[in-house]
């Protein structure tokens, strides 16, 4: 049994809005573009190794080149529709919550404590902490994937374009950014393909997958459960009733489950592959 | 007459006599006959008697007896037998009496030798790889082992590109063995006097590539030659000897720079760092690879003005591939070593960071997931009992 099927359509489950259409679009752009990027480029960085001499015969180095710079274009792209989209809300809608409170990323003492009180109730000495709408670890993937994709995408546009940045900045800076954007991208394959995998997909209570990124909408035991302090807080508020969706189709379930699973399966074949030439 | 009457010599008549077709003895076995390939040959031609070179047969009574001497060539070739008893193929025979090692008839033939120009020749110059091949390119004859090493296999001459001017191409131009090799003085590699002993392999290359001789005697590998360093390369290590391919193809020129690894170990190391060196690993050629920033046959210390890499030079060799390049953009150094802090100290330390920095992020997480991993487990159990009582 897996937790989703706790709350199947039609048995009257309520449901709330977490994820709008544009974030879940935006994420697909991000895991896909990710996924591709991370295909295309982890053989350049293991190029001594059978699977990633196999991979280039198979898709032939230019093609994987021009895949890499396609989903380069997408995620920069992304980056920087989600750049608009926090000016927007700041300037155009004056929404200062994105800056600090429950609907904020921003790092805040809650998170402090709310990780002590994560790892107490790790070694059975606290209860579970009650989280809000962002909790400490997904602020973390947030601000990982932003360092990542300044760190990245920079030191990748300057060694797409030597010949250009060169007309600016030494010829050294390139040799940093080499090791940088192989590092970086270790460093984000291996984080995302893991740690982010375990933490929202892949541990127990959620194997194998949490679908929210695809339906956008959690159920009321679901918020009751694992964010009980914004479920408090918007009962509160009254705001609840706003949230309020019809449960996600089955179809759209499916679609997710789908896209989901070969997604995961995609990550989990490359952090394998990441690993096992890392050991040798 | 002072001397004792004797027999005459039998002429080529006598010979025919019994040679002419496959006449059976009285015990019913054949007589190998001597067919019209001996009339066609140059000996035929020139009016030689069977007993010019059966000498010994020249007193024989006949019919005569069946095991007849080795025909001796060296009266009338006195210059080939010369050399040919300085080769390896004499000093084979000279060790060791059951060595099948080649004698004049075995490229030569016997009653059909024709003119070298003749085409139908075993010696003529198109065919003469597939005269040595016989032996060259028979395990039982010359082991494989010892005929192919690093030279490449023999019997790949005719898919190299000398073999398929030789024989695709017809280029009279095109070598064959006996061009690199010699004609009768075939000596042993191992030979110092050996054409393809390794110091005398420029030169016989040279040969007919004067030019790129010319450049490469102007290089250091050249150089560290001519001071005794056994381990200079000279053509063949890059070219191999008998599978020479042409140095456009994307196997070859992604293959050479193992070649230069073998030697220079650390500066493939960090070759093998950069994107150059990633793509031409995974076989992808149009890349820089060591000769075109290097050069090829005429190879200078970067410090030697005159290298396509020092100071002087740099820029116009980056330019090859990126026109657009400035002085700026050689200050990129294709073979940083982000594991050596002199050289490359910032590289070293943004090493070093981005190390410790998966380190520590792997370390936290890793340690927040395997605490966490029971706790979900045991979540879990309770939610299922919870659903399971609910329904």
């Amino acid at each position: 049994m897996t937790k989703m099927a706790t709350a199947p359509e039609g048995t009257g489950e309520v449901f709330y809005r977490r994820f709008s259409r544009t974030d879940r679009i935006m994420h697909g752009l991000l895991f896909s573009s990710f996924l591709g990027l991370s295909l295309t480029g982890l053989p350049l960085l293991f190029s001594d190794q059978p699977w990633a001499q196999a991979f280039a015969r198979l898709v032939g180095v230019r093609a994987a080149n021009n895949v890499h710079r396609f989903f380069a274009v997408v995620l920069i792209g992304t980056f920087a529709w989600h750049l608009f989209r926090i000016v927007e809300r700041l300037f155009l809608k004056k929404d200062y919550g994105i800056l600090w409170g429950p609907n904020s990323l921003v790092p805040q003492p809650r998170d402090v404590r709310e990780f002590v009180g994560h790892m107490r109730w790790f070694l059975h000495l606290g209860p579970r902490p009650k989280f809000e709408h962002f909790t400490y670890w997904q602020k973390f993937d947030y601000w990982a994937v932003f360092w990542g994709m300044g760190v990245i995408g920079g030191s990748g546009l300057l060694l797409w374009f030597p010949a250009f940045f060169a007309k600016i900045i030494p010829g050294w800076v390139f040799n940093l950014a080499t090791v940088i954007h192989g590092e970086e991208a270790l460093l984000a394959v291996i984080f995302i393909f893991t740690v982010h995998f375990f933490n929202e997909n892949l541990r127990p209570e959620k194997f194998p997958m949490d679908d929210v990124m695809f339906t956008g909408r959690v159920s009321l035991s679901e918020l009751k459960d694992e964010r009980p302090a914004e479920f408090e807080r918007l009962k509160a508020e009254g705001a609840l009733k706003a949230l309020e969706v019809p449960p996600p189709s089955p179809e759209l379930r499916r679609a997710g489950r789908i896209i989901g699973t070969t997604a995961i399966t995609l990550g989990l074949v490359l952090v394998t592959l990441t690993l096992y030439s890392l050991s040798r | 007459m002072l001397f004792p009457a004797v027999a005459a010599p039998p002429s080529n008549d006598d010979c025919l006599a019994c040679h002419s077709d496959e006449v059976p003895r009285a015990d019913g076995r054949k007589i190998a006959p001597v067919g019209p390939e001996f009339a066609a040959s140059i000996h035929g031609q020139a009016g030689a008697s069977c007993i010019d070179c059966h000498a010994d047969l020249r007193k024989a009574e006949l019919p005569h007896a069946e095991k007849l001497a080795r025909v001796d060539c060296s009266p009338c070739h006195e210059k080939p037998a010369v050399e040919y008893a300085k080769s390896w193929h004499a000093e084979a025979r000279r060790k060791s009496p059951a060595s099948r090692a080649a004698v004049c008839a075995d490229c030569h033939g016997t009653h059909d030798i024709l003119p070298a120009k003749d085409p139908k020749s075993r010696t003529n110059h198109f065919r003469l790889p597939a005269t040595c091949l016989t032996c060259h390119g028979d395990p039982a004859v010359v082991p494989t082992a010892t005929r192919v090493a690093k030279t490449g296999d023999p019997s790949h001459f005719g898919d190299s590109i000398h073999g398929a001017a030789l024989q695709k191409s017809g280029l009279s131009v095109a070598p064959n063995c006996a061009n690199c090799h010699g004609v009768h003085e075939i000596r042993r590699l191992a030979d110092p006097e050996s054409t393809v002993n390794r110091p005398h392999v420029p030169a016989t290359c040279g040969s007919c590539h004067q030019k790129i001789l010319t450049d490469f005697e102007t290089g250091v590998h050249f150089e560290a030659m001519k001071r005794g360093n056994p381990k200079a390369p000279v053509c063949i290590d890059c070219h191999s000897a008998h599978e020479i391919r042409t140095p456009e193809t994307a196997a070859w020129r992604v293959g050479v720079i193992k070649e230069c690894g073998t030697c220079h170990i650390d500066l493939i190391e960090t070759y093998r760092d950069t994107y150059h060196g990633q793509v031409t690993e995974l076989g992808f050629a149009r890349v820089a690879t060591c000769a075109d920033c290097h050069g090829a046959h005429a190879i200078h210390s970067p410090k030697d003005p005159a290298s396509t890499v020092s100071k002087q030079n740099v820029l116009a060799t980056c330019r090859k591939c990126h026109p657009t390049a400035t002085a700026n953009f050689t200050k990129y150094d294709p073979h940083a070593d982000h594991r050596n802090r002199q050289r490359n100290p910032l590289l070293f330390y943004t090493a070093k960071f981005m190390k410790w920095l998966l380190i520590g992020v792997f370390s936290f997480f890793g340690v927040h997931t395997l605490l966490w991993l029971p706790r979900s487990v045991q979540a879990r159990r309770v939610h299922e009992r919870h659903v399971h009582h609910r329904g």
